[in-house]
């Protein structure tokens, strides 16, 4: 019996270790990791030092690149070795791809995108918290059917700290992997500047009240007044593309935290919000006195963001002289 | 060549509203739309249609009043519709609700290409796609932006991931998951609106599917959930009223106060 980890991505891996350590030792079972791909063999030390007692690992050829098909066998062969009671995936795109068709298979439940983890320590039950009903309200669910899977965003959990001196056992899996009638034909590096939102401490976002990308500018130089990061609502990112998309905030975006969330010409609507509700504290400002945004907001201008910003800035300017 | 739409009628959220006494949401009055990214999907068949002859069907899981997201499928130019409408699927779970398109497109049968949404806007969990390509033990392809090519058995696509865009080559029946930056779904016009009103659906229930009833429904799922409560958002709501200058000056200082300031 364990708890068993996996994600393509070892840093969502190590922030999965760290809740599953807390999982297993309230089910009082061992932590496992899986390890998939082609050429990973003896790359279990990085699971290790994050808190895994045994990793499993899957290495094959036709690993690589990752199909969530062959990836699915490849923990299937895993679940049925290592019969874990529960199962954490990172739900990056490829986990929240690869999760269900894993839980399919097992002809089991996954909680989607859960935001909090814990066991019911009499049922032996995980119960998950996750968004629901256009991230509204939020459910809390468990699975009927064993083992229980739930996918979990990058950056929910804390990484746990790194210790090189554990070691573990490593348990080979072997694999038939199926020939999957798909071809990678190219992949299209994106523009990624490699910020992590998530550790901002101070975020200014921009949402459609801006008129056009020159515009953002602004928001830029009262980011750098503030020392604080840029974010944006999924229109900026996705449609418009005036920003990359580690700048994205919301259900399908990034989730942050930070100390404050100053949104400007950000309606609120309830999938934004499901992205930056668990801030500190929520400025707004907006030129539409009715948009949602400052029913959460703790401090508001009604005001065009055209007239605010510039103002904000020679406030900030005038008063560092 | 036949497609497969596969749509959800959600609660529309902007009419949502929370209780705030028992923190629950009040459904009740509140209308239902086709979950907005299957607009993208239903655009992206009737695409195929007008460019290569595509046949193609829609169908939706849900109650009865569900036929109106399907009569403004049918409107959209899709040209068969399918309810699958029986008590026993209500309150189904992914698992359960993937059984029930699974077993209506191997009903449809011939099926050469099954598109959904990304993720039903509601929901938003993304696992009914992925689920029905397992069911149907067919590839999936998943966050797709861009179908570059579909013929002689093959579909080319471009998906939207984090690192880049990849774009894949895969037999034909697949599974493919749209994403809204795919396309801007057309809207239905009325003598559209008009001819899909008479358009003849037939409703599918767990019989004429062939599923038992601890497949599907409440007793078919494998997710309970125990409660869905509103989040508490204890805020401070403090607009600042006067001039601008002076507006400016007081949000400036109640940063600072907070410590997230320093000037
Ligand atoms: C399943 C699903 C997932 C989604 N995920 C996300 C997500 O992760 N993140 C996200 O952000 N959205 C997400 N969305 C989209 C979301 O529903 C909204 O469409 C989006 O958040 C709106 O972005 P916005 O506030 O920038 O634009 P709008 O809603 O258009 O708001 C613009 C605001 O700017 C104000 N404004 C205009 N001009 C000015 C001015 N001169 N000065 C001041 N204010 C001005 C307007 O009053 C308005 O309130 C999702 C939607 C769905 C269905």
């Amino acid at each position: 019996m364990t708890v068993l980890v996996f994600s393509e991505n070892l840093e969502v891996a190590a922030e999965l270790l760290g809740k599953g350590q807390e999982l297993a030792r309230e089910l009082g079972t061992k932590l496992a990791a899986a390890l998939v791909g082609s050429g990973v063999k003896g790359k279990e030390g990085e699971l290790f030092a994050y808190g895994a007692e045994v990793v499993y690992v899957v290495d094959h050829p036709s690993l690589s690149p990752f199909l969530p098909e062959t990836y699915t066998e490849a923990l299937v062969r895993v679940v049925e070795e290592a019969k874990p009671e529960v199962v954490l995936m990172g739900a990056t795109k490829r986990g929240r791809e690869t999760a269900p068709r894993v839980a399919t298979r097992l002809n089991v439940g996954c909680a989607a995108g859960a935001t909090s983890l814990r066991i019911d320590r009499e049922k032996k039950l995980l119960i998950a918290e996750r968004p629901a009903i256009s991230a509204m309200v939020v459910a809390t669910e468990f699975s009927k059917t064993k083992p229980q899977i739930a996918t979990v965003p990058p950056r929910t959990f804390e990484k746990p700290p790194r210790d090189d001196s554990r070691k573990g056992e490593v348990v080979e899996v072997k694999v038939e992997v199926p020939a999957v009638e798909k071809k990678v034909l190219e992949l299209k590096k994106k523009e990624v500047k490699g910020i992590k939102i998530e550790d901002a401490e101070l975020i200014t976002s921009c949402g459609r009240g801006f008129r056009k990308k020159e515009d953002l500018k602004l928001l830029e130089e009262l980011a750098g007044l503030m020392g604080a990061t840029l974010g944006c609502s999924r229109p900026i990112a996705a449609d418009l593309k005036w920003l990359p998309e580690d700048h994205w905030v919301g259900l399908s975006g990034h989730k942050v935290k930070p100390r404050m969330y100053m949104a400007v010409g950000i309606s609120g609507q309830v999938q934004h919000l499901a992205g930056m509700r668990d801030s500190k504290i929520i400025v707004a400002i907006n030129k539409d006195p009715e948009a949602p945004i400052f029913k959460v907001a703790d401090y508001g201008i009604v005001g065009d963001l055209y007239q605010v910003i510039p103002a904000l800035i020679n406030y900030l300017k005038s008063r560092k002289g | 060549m036949r497609v497969v739409v596969c749509i959800k009628q959600v609660f529309d959220p902007a009419e949502l509203k929370v209780d705030p006494s028992t923190r629950l949401l009040v459904t009740d009055g509140v209308s239902r739309k086709i979950s907005d990214f299957d607009k993208n999907a239903i655009e992206e068949a009737v695409k195929l249609k007008e460019k290569q002859k595509a046949e193609t069907f829609v169908i939706t899981m849900g109650p009865a009043d569900a036929m109106r997201a399907l009569r403004e499928a049918l409107a959209m130019g899709i040209d068969n519709a399918y309810l699958l409408s029986d008590p026993a699927f209500e309150n189904s779970d992914t698992l359960a609700t993937a059984r029930v398109l699974a077993a209506a497109i191997r009903k449809i049968g011939n099926v050469d290409l099954v598109l959904l949404a990304e993720a039903s806007m509601d929901g938003y969990s993304g696992m009914v796609g992925p689920r029905l390509a397992a069911l149907l033990n067919l590839p999936q392809l998943t966050y797709v932006r861009n179908i570059v090519s579909v013929g002689d058995g093959k579909i080319v696509v471009e998906r939207d991931l984090e690192e880049g865009y990849e774009v894949v080559e895969a037999k034909l029946p697949a599974v493919v998951t749209v994403t809204k930056e795919i396309n801007e779904p057309r809207f239905a016009t009325l003598p559209k609106i008009m001819a899909a009103s008479k358009k003849k659906v037939d409703t599918w229930g767990a019989a004429e599917l062939g599923l038992k009833s601890e497949e599907v429904g409440l007793a078919g799922s494998a997710i309970q959930v125990m409660k869905a409560e509103a989040p508490v958002m204890g805020r401070k709501n403090v607009i600042f009223q006067g001039e601008l200058p002076q507006q400016v000056e007081e949000l400036v200082k109640v940063l600072v106060k907070e410590g997230l300031l320093k000037v």
